[in-house]
């Protein structure tokens, strides 16, 4: 299903040691990262969203201490810059961390994810107990003609979620899952 | 058929002309007057004639034999009467006596009227209620109309139909009438999913329980009744160790006070308190307040215990539902269908597991809470009882020869012991840090002393109760069931069906990572959602889940 982001498996696994378990020797049993990287804009769009949502917080700070008297001002302006460099940090350093850890695939029995940063999580879900497959655009997203598609099951914590795919990808996705789940039969729970 | 209300039926049930002998007890409603006759009672008055309101429901399309429409019982109106006049006296009597101070002649002319016009008004209420609702079973669907100035009819899907529980409180007791609420156990929508019957009489509520739950479905399992716990009065020892003791203890104490501030009497009780108390000095003082708090506290959770738990029987029913009864003033009958039962999760609170006894919950779909008072306890299939009893329980329930709750467990790596002392001390150390920051800023010497008893006390519960956690941490495979057990303060062991788990995830913190630690759950549509084995070795845990669910998370596997 997509082409360009496929196979990099090998790539991405170093600097956070994922995909390492145990003590390490031949033949330890362990998750091999999903095969589909994210879409590189994603790297774009977790930087922008980390800017925005931090820098509208220092702007309230340094808004409120031009606003009130001085004594209030120091107090206001330090935790603002604090607030800025964390920022800047940030939307440098996680967006490529969570770009490496990102991945996705899907095989003709189920769906499969990996997430987070400090925290990794893989997931599965069955294609046969898939419910709903849902692609979502929030407006940044739409900005960068990215989608996250969401596959729930009936359990209220198994959905999995991949951000940050390309928009077409989406959509492709949603499509062939609906069509899978749809042939298979039972009833999910 | 007709799906829509129909103007002529609300006209005849208006003009008091009904079908008669629909419910089991064979109590008929009828009557003209809508507050009159429903109050008299259960006589069956006037003409019962089965002409006008029984021939929409021969409409064809309803083919079922019993689809005419039911009401709900007249004696209804008595239990509501009842219940308001209880009401009345407990709220009149202290108001009564409270405007007696003044006046005796405004104490009488207020509350007397009150009080009459609060029992009118239910007769009125309660009567236009019972006379406006009506439900019919049929082939494939329960209908409920109700509603006087804005009707509302209410279709529920037979199929979907998940629970009918019957309760019935002292009043409803007394005039033979239970309350029947049917669920569908969908998430979302409280209210559009569930049909609540207040109330029929017992021997109908019994009927339409047994005609709704017994589908006779033909899943191969032999179809055998049968007990599976009964009460025992010694279990009601376990009672007060639960964490109702203490907070029942001290919601009495903070009643008094609540009571006395309303009457503006706070400080004098507080000072008669310390009047009645100074001889003991401060020490004496605190343990005889402590001590009576205790009291209090025991003798509440006993009371509450047996009046949830009295007369408790487990039974599995030919229909596929395995049944609860219990109850001491109000009994309640709570149904749950073997079909949707995915597992049991054994659940041992310290202090009941110090004493050596188990409670059982069922883990099953659709099994939500309805906002009533004991929401928690709808799932519970067996209160605290001796844990080899909670054992059998859990394996007679789930239909296995080996209780799954009682395997030999994989114990979990030393790391995992690590993590949790480090996480112990932590939560052991952030209100030492409090206070010492406190004692900095204040420098008080109270604030001194309550810092070092905080961490000469809290250190080592916190690294007893981390050990414990630890010890406690174990995942197996028994038969069908895959078996996690974690906690200290509320050590659980889930046995989950194989085949009810719809998802995996396998969880890693960077801590983790470095130690070959990782916490697998397991999700499922059943109970909380998703039951967690954690702290396990990553290659085993691994190899765990795939056995436990083989080929999910195969296409991942590597061997590295």
């Amino acid at each position: 299903m997509s082409e360009s982001e496929t196979n990099e498996s090998e790539t991405g696994a170093g600097v956070t040691g994922a995909g390492r378990f145990g003590t390490g020797d031949g033949g330890t049993l362990r998750l091999r990262p999903p095969a589909h990287r994210v879409n590189r804009t994603a790297v774009t769009w977790w930087r922008s969203r980390i800017l925005l949502t931090g820098g509208a917080v220092v702007a309230v700070l340094v808004v409120l201490a031009l606003v009130l008297p001085g004594g209030a001002r120091f107090w206001l302006l330090a935790p603002a810059a604090g607030f800025a460099v964390v920022t800047v940090v940030a939307a440098v350093g996680m967006p490529l961390w969570w770009y490496r850890v990102h991945r996705w695939e899907v095989t003709g029995d189920a769906v499969y994810t990996r997430t987070g940063a400090l925290w990794q999580e893989w997931r599965v879900a069955p294609m046969s107990r898939i419910q709903t497959v849902d692609s979502e655009r929030g407006p940044l997203e739409q900005v960068f003609g990215l989608a996250t598609v969401t596959v729930t099951t009936a359990s209220a914590k198994g959905a999995l979620t991949i951000p940050g795919l390309d928009r077409d990808l989406a959509a492709d996705l949603v499509h062939e899952l609906t069509e899978t789940t749809q042939a298979t039969p039972g009833d999910a729970t | 058929m007709t799906g829509r209300d129909d103007p002529a039926a609300t006209d005849a049930a208006a003009t008091g002309v009904e079908a008669a002998g629909t419910t089991a007890s064979g109590t008929t409603a009828s009557g003209t007057a809508a507050s009159g006759t429903a109050a008299s009672g259960t006589t069956a008055s006037g003409t019962a004639a089965s002409g006008t309101a029984a021939s929409e429901t021969t409409e064809p399309g309803t083919a079922a034999p019993d689809a005419e429409w039911r009401r709900l019982d007249p004696r209804t109106v008595r239990v509501s009467l009842l219940t308001v006049a209880g009401i009345c006296v407990a709220a009149g009597v202290p108001t009564g006596f409270g405007i007696a101070s003044t006046s005796l002649f405004w104490a009488l002319i207020t509350v007397l009227p009150a009080s009459a016009a609060a029992l009118a008004g239910t007769v009125v209420v309660e009567g236009v209620r019972l006379r406006r609702t009506r439900y019919r079973v049929l082939a494939d669907r329960l209908e409920l109309t109700k509603g006087v100035l804005v009707r509302t009819r209410r279709s529920v899907s037979r199929d979907r139909i998940r629970t009918v529980d019957l309760t019935a409180g002292p009043p409803a007791r007394l005039f033979g009438i239970v309350t029947v609420k049917i669920d569908t156990g969908e998430q979302g929508g409280s209210g559009a999913s569930s049909v609540s019957l207040y109330a029929v009489a017992r021997g109908e509520g019994e009927r339409l329980r047994a005609e709704l739950l017994d589908r006779g479905r033909g899943d191969g399992r032999p179809a055998t009744g049968g007990r599976l716990a009964t009460f025992d009065p010694r279990w009601v020892r376990y009672a007060p160790l639960s964490i109702v003791t203490p907070a029942l203890g001290a919601a009495a104490y903070g009643g008094v006070l609540q009571v006395a501030e309303w009457f503006g009497l706070q400080s004098g009780v507080i000072r008669w308190a310390i009047d009645l108390l100074g001889g003991l000095g401060l020490v004496g003082g605190v343990a005889v307040v402590a001590v009576v708090g205790v009291v209090i506290g025991v003798l509440g959770s006993l009371a509450l215990f047996v009046e949830m738990w009295w007369n408790f029987r487990l039974d599995r029913e030919a229909g596929g539902t395995v049944r609860v009864r219990r109850g001491l003033l109000t009994v309640r009958s709570i149904s749950l269908e073997e079909q949707r039962l995915r597992g049991v999760e054994l659940v041992e609170p310290l202090g009941v597991r110090t004493a050596g006894a188990a409670r059982v919950d069922a883990v099953a779909t659709g099994l939500r809470s309805q906002g009533d008072e004991d929401k928690g306890d709808r799932k519970t299939l067996l209160p605290a009882a001796p844990r080899g009893e909670a054992d059998r329980v859990a394996a007679a329930v789930l239909r296995e020869a080996a209780g799954p709750t009682s395997a030999e467990l994989t114990r979990h790596p030393i790391a995992a012991r690590g993590r949790r002392i480090r996480r112990a001390l932590a939560a052991a150390a952030a209100p030492v840090a409090v206070l010492a920051g406190c004692w900095w800023l204040f420098s008080s010497p109270v604030l001194l002393h309550l810092t070092w008893i905080g961490a000469v006390a809290g250190v080592p519960i916190a690294l007893a109760l981390a050990v414990d956690a630890y010890r406690n941490l174990g995942h197996g495979l028994s038969g069908d069931y895959l078996v996690a057990r974690h906690g200290s303060v509320r050590r659980s062991t889930v046995a989950l069906q194989r085949r009810g788990v719809i998802g995996l995830t396998a969880r890693q913190s960077l801590f983790q990572r470095r130690r070959g630690l990782m916490t697998i759950t397991a999700t499922t549509a059943a109970g909380s959602g998703a039951y967690s084995v954690h702290d396990a070795d990553a290659a085993e845990g691994l190899a765990f889940a795939d056995e436990a669910v083989p080929g999910l998370f195969g296409p991942l596997f590597e061997r590295g």
